[in-house]
């Protein structure tokens, strides 16, 4: 243990720990802005300097090691006037309308600036005379250069936790700035739409792209029939951005906030969750019969799950040859999106034309998936806006609900019944989770044997996860399957899908079903999920969507009634060509600079 | 106040056989290598001052058989050009002291990482390092020595920032700690040494630690390569004694108008004419690392210090706040008192922002442009405000 003084008050801790963390034991707080807790040091913003007595300079908190007999000052006159000087110089370089700012009230630098910078600034503005840009080129989020403080988290997030390094420093000194590939617009390089950087932006230089006001626009057309679906893992985080702590499910409230707000259907994503379920472990049981019994030399196991946006981006880009393992099955968004305006308007004897589809979703990926041109199987736009979580919190305070104390309420409807393996999609794992719940099953007619239908192994926030499920006792069908181990690998975070990659396209993965979330701890730790995130408030959203899954009386995407009703009605039978028309996309290889 | 006026001295261009010294050096152990070099009093010549004996010292103590000697050749400092002529002239020399700082840590690797714009030296220091190559090799030593080309960005001279060069990333400084001596170029123990610290310590085997400590003064032992510029009638490269006065340097290398010398760079200080006679040239008085720039009476300090502003805005690596948008802040404050378009006490506000530009910034290049601020703002107000 290494001894120190932190304000004359002694503190023992582990070497290695920084100074900051040090300050964190003794509740002493310093503040940061370029430090974050998902990320590596930086120490470049500097807000965290503080005085150690005989050193020459002041030290940054966040990047010092503890040493001992360490004698740390933190709020001296020297660090204050410091710590004034950073932030109004971070002000000067960064133009501040905040009143009008996406940002406004939600910003880290603003909080300093409260704090630290209040008043008359002596400095010069540097903005003004300087040309700036924003891009808008991607249908997922802004990056306003004005607004950035160069604090680089995006960029530590684009490479240290998704592997893209999409945006990246460019230059030097003055004309320092965070940039892309060749300068190129963020729709045209490789950029996954992941969000993750939107998610640690402390200011209103990255932000989603909103689409708040078409979706009022939309609700007070009289013409139009809005239909609203909610992802799985919006319910366990919508609550912090409404004064809740992390991990608090607010399902039924959010149910009803959406009814106060006036869209006409309000559905849930889980209800195509668990369709995509029935899709995609009949395709992978398929595709084990074509290329275990049939010899099948085109299909290509393992089969990658297709769920998530960012991962697509990801493949097409990285491993385009590796498409043909990746499920053709459409993402639980898209399959609600083409059914809400075939299936969902004959029932309702609504005109297609009429339906305005929109999500709520915890990802910036979304936005970009719904433009995509393959998305318009129904004959119109599947998906005509995607909210992010935080979006959907602006527009339940922008119309004065008070939802605390809302009574809760259920979906609709139709597409509004859902399973537990649908809600647990939201987390790393879940997917795979909800399959072998169903596809066991299928197999052997029997429930999958884990306590309580909880298969353990394959949750958690490890990195890269394997698991292996011996088959016995198989029905007349998949005889073939009998005594077969099935092997299955779960990646979150792109950094570790890529290693995942690596493996396969090395031909060194032994595995027969791969799932693969973008996002770090799946949808959970969304780019459209409220701001901060860490590990801590990952594990907390996680929690919940385990807990609403047990709290589901069914459990099983196969038995949700909806679905068995769809098929019956509408789709024949999984995979069916009616499901393949509407429910099934196809990819497209992109360049990979 | 020791002042040893003003001597010229001949070791660093001096001719010498290296494989003799290198051979006398193979023959004598770590340990005893660093002991001269601690004895002799030496101390960093790119401008820090470090002493060098300590730094070998902490490397060599570090145990880990992947250690690298990284040579200091980003000579980016304005008006510095003394590195240049040391490797045109005497390569061998620089190589030599490699060896030996590369023996006295346990290194089998030695980087040079040359200034972008040097590479039409390239060439020769290649075909002299091969010779070189060979020769060692005689001896018996194990060590290779290969060459890094920088970019042409000043801030790849801090150490920290030309490994992340030489490791092929943006050349921006690290955190310290950990320092080089435990994590320095691919995370491995490093002695990164000066050019002309590494020819000094050769020259210090040759001749020994005592001949060398006799020159100079206690705080600054030896002597030293000045590359002198600006209003002189004898611009050039000078090898001169430590513990001089400006005074005396000016009356030797001044055209008779003397009103100010820039000691040590963009990074250093300006000592204006009433403080040359009580001003030494070293660590107790002005350290540089060589760059003297004579300004005379025809020159604007305004214009001086504009330059190196606006230098200091364009090579700051833009990592940290304090530097990035300080050095923006400074530049731009100084063109607006001026122009008369803020009040003259703005100075007094931006000379608040040097010291904390001082103070938090990330590494030497911010922690230093205040020096020049300082000291020419001080001394020489009425020329940057009328």
């Amino acid at each position: 243990m290494i001894n120190l003084s932190i304000n004359n008050q002694r503190v023992s801790v582990q070497p290695g720990t920084t100074v900051l963390e040090a300050a964190k034991k003794l509740n002493i707080n310093i503040p940061t802005l370029c430090n974050h807790p998902d990320l590596c040091v930086a120490g470049n913003c500097r807000v965290c300097v503080v005085e150690q007595t005989g050193a020459r300079t002041l030290i940054a908190a966040c990047a010092m090691p503890v040493a001992e007999g360490m004698d740390i000052q933190t709020n001296t006159l020297k660090v204050r006037n410091a710590r004034k000087h950073i932030v109004e110089l971070l002000l000067s370089e960064h133009r501040s309308d905040c009143t009008k700012c996406y940002k406004n009230q939600k910003c880290e630098l603003q909080a300093l600036a409260n704090e630290f910078a209040f008043g008359d600034t002596i400095f010069l503005d540097l903005v003004a005379d300087r040309p700036y840009t924003i891009d808008r080129s991607s249908p997922s989020f802004m990056k306003d250069d004005s607004k950035c403080i160069r604090c680089q988290r995006c960029v530590r997030t684009c490479t240290e936790l998704q592997h893209i390094s999409a945006i990246a420093v460019a230059n030097k000194g003055m004309h320092q700035k965070i940039s892309s590939f060749h300068d190129r617009p963020m729709s045209h390089v490789v950029c996954t739409n992941c969000g993750q950087c939107v998610n640690r932006c402390p200011t209103g230089a990255l932000v989603e792209k909103t689409y708040i006001d078409q979706v009022w626009d939309a609700i007070y057309d009289p013409d139009k029939h809005v239909v609203v679906q909610t992802a799985p893992a919006v319910r366990v985080a919508l609550g912090e951005d409404l004064g809740y702590d992390p991990g608090e499910r607010v399902t039924g409230k959010m149910v009803t906030a959406l009814r106060q707000l006036g869209f006409d259907s309000v559905l849930d994503t889980d209800f195509s969750a668990d369709l995509t379920i029935m899709e995609e472990g009949t395709e992978l049981l398929t595709r084990l019969k074509k290329v275990l019994v049939d010899g099948d030399k085109k299909t290509r196991v393992p089969m990658f799950t297709s769920c998530s946006p960012g991962w697509i981006k990801f493949i097409e880009h990285k491993y385009p040859e590796l498409l043909p393992n990746l499920s053709t099955c459409k993402s639980p968004q898209q399959m609600f999106g083409a059914l809400a305006k075939t299936f969902f308007a004959s029932k309702k004897k609504i005109d297609p034309a009429k339906v305005v589809s929109v999500s709520v979703m915890p990802c910036t990926a979304k936005k970009y998936e719904a433009d995509r041109p393959e998305m318009r199987s129904s004959g119109y736009k599947d998906i005509d806006y995607v909210l992010t979580t935080r979006e959907l919190a602006v527009m339940i305070k922008q119309a004065g609900i008070d939802f605390r104390n809302l009574e809760p309420s259920h979906y609709d409807s139709i597409m509004g019944e859902s399973t537990g393996a649908a809600v647990i999609f939201g987390a790393t794992g879940g997917v795979m989770e909800a399959a072998l719940r169903t596809a066991y099953e299928i197999v052997t007619g029997r429930e999958i044997p884990f306590k309580n239908l909880n298969i353990t192994p394959v949750r958690g926030m490890e990195g890269v996860k394997e698991a292996s499920l011996k088959i016995e006792g198989c029905v007349d069908d998949w005889k073939f399957l009998e005594g077969a181990e099935l092997k299955v690998a779960i990646a979150h975070g792109l950094v570790n899908a890529n290693k995942l990659m690596r493996l396969v396209s090395k031909g060194k993965a032994p595995y027969h079903f791969i799932e693969i979330m973008a996002c770090p701890g799946g949808c959970i730790g969304g780019g459209g999920q409220p701001i901060p995130t860490s590990m801590e408030i990952r594990k907390n959203r996680m929690k919940a969507i385990y807990s609403e899954d047990e709290h589901m009386v069914l459990r099983k995407s196969h038995e949700n009634p909806d679905v068995i009703a769809i098929y019956k009605e509408f789709l024949g039978k999984p995979n069916s060509h009616a499901a393949h028309e509407l429910l099934h996309t196809h990819y497209t290889e992109r360049e990979s600079y | 106040m020791e002042n040893k006026g003003l001597n010229k001295v001949d070791l660093i261009f001096e001719k010498i056989d290296p494989k003799e010294v290198l051979t006398k050096a193979y023959k004598i152990s770590p340990d005893a290598i660093i002991q001269q070099i601690l004895d002799s009093g030496l101390k960093g010549r790119g401008g820090a001052g470090f002493p060098t004996g300590l730094k070998w010292k902490y490397t060599a103590a570090v145990k880990e058989p992947d250690k690298y000697v990284v040579c200091n050749a980003d000579e980016g400092e304005p008006g510095t050009f003394k590195d240049r002529e040391i490797l045109d002239r005497v390569a061998y020399k620089v190589y030599g002291g490699m060896v030996i700082a590369g023996k006295a840590i346990g290194a089998k690797k030695g980087i040079v990482y040359l200034r972008g714009e040097y590479r039409f030296l390239l060439p020769q220091l290649m075909k002299e390092l091969d010779s070189f190559h060979k020769m060692i090799k005689q001896i018996g030593y194990d060590f290779n020595i290969s060459y890094c080309m920088g970019s042409g960005a000043y801030i790849c001279g801090e150490e920290s920032a030309l490994f992340e060069s030489i490791e092929g990333g943006r050349g921006e400084p690290r955190n310290k700690p950990p320092y080089p001596t435990t994590s320095g170029v691919f995370n491995k123990p490093t002695s990164i040494n000066n050019v002309e610290t590494l020819v000094t310590a050769m020259m210090i085997l040759t001749h020994g630690p005592e001949s060398y400590s006799q020159l100079g003064t206690k705080d600054s032992r030896g002597s030293k390569v000045f590359s002198i510029s600006g209003d002189t009638p004898t611009p050039g490269i000078f090898e001169l004694e430590l513990g001089m006065s400006v005074q005396e340097f000016v009356n030797e290398f001044g055209d008779g108008d003397t009103k100010a010398v820039q000691v040590g760079g963009a990074s250093g200080f300006c000592v204006p004419r009433k403080k040359f006679g009580n001003t030494i040239i070293g660590f107790e008085g002005v350290p540089t690392g060589g760059s003297m720039k004579l300004f005379n009476s025809s020159r604007s300090m305004y214009n001086v210090l504009h330059n190196y502003l606006d230098f200091f805005a364009e090579e700051s690596c833009g990592q940290c706040t304090p530097c990035r948008v300080g050095c923006q802040q400074l530049l731009k404050g100084v063109e607006k008192v001026k122009k008369g378009e803020v009040k003259s006490t703005y100075l007094n506000e931006l000379m608040k922002l040097a010291d904390t530009m001082k103070v938090a910034s990330k590494c030497g290049l911010g922690q230093s442009v205040g020096n020049a601020f300082r000291t020419i703002v001080e001394n020489f107000r009425e020329e940057i405000i009328y």
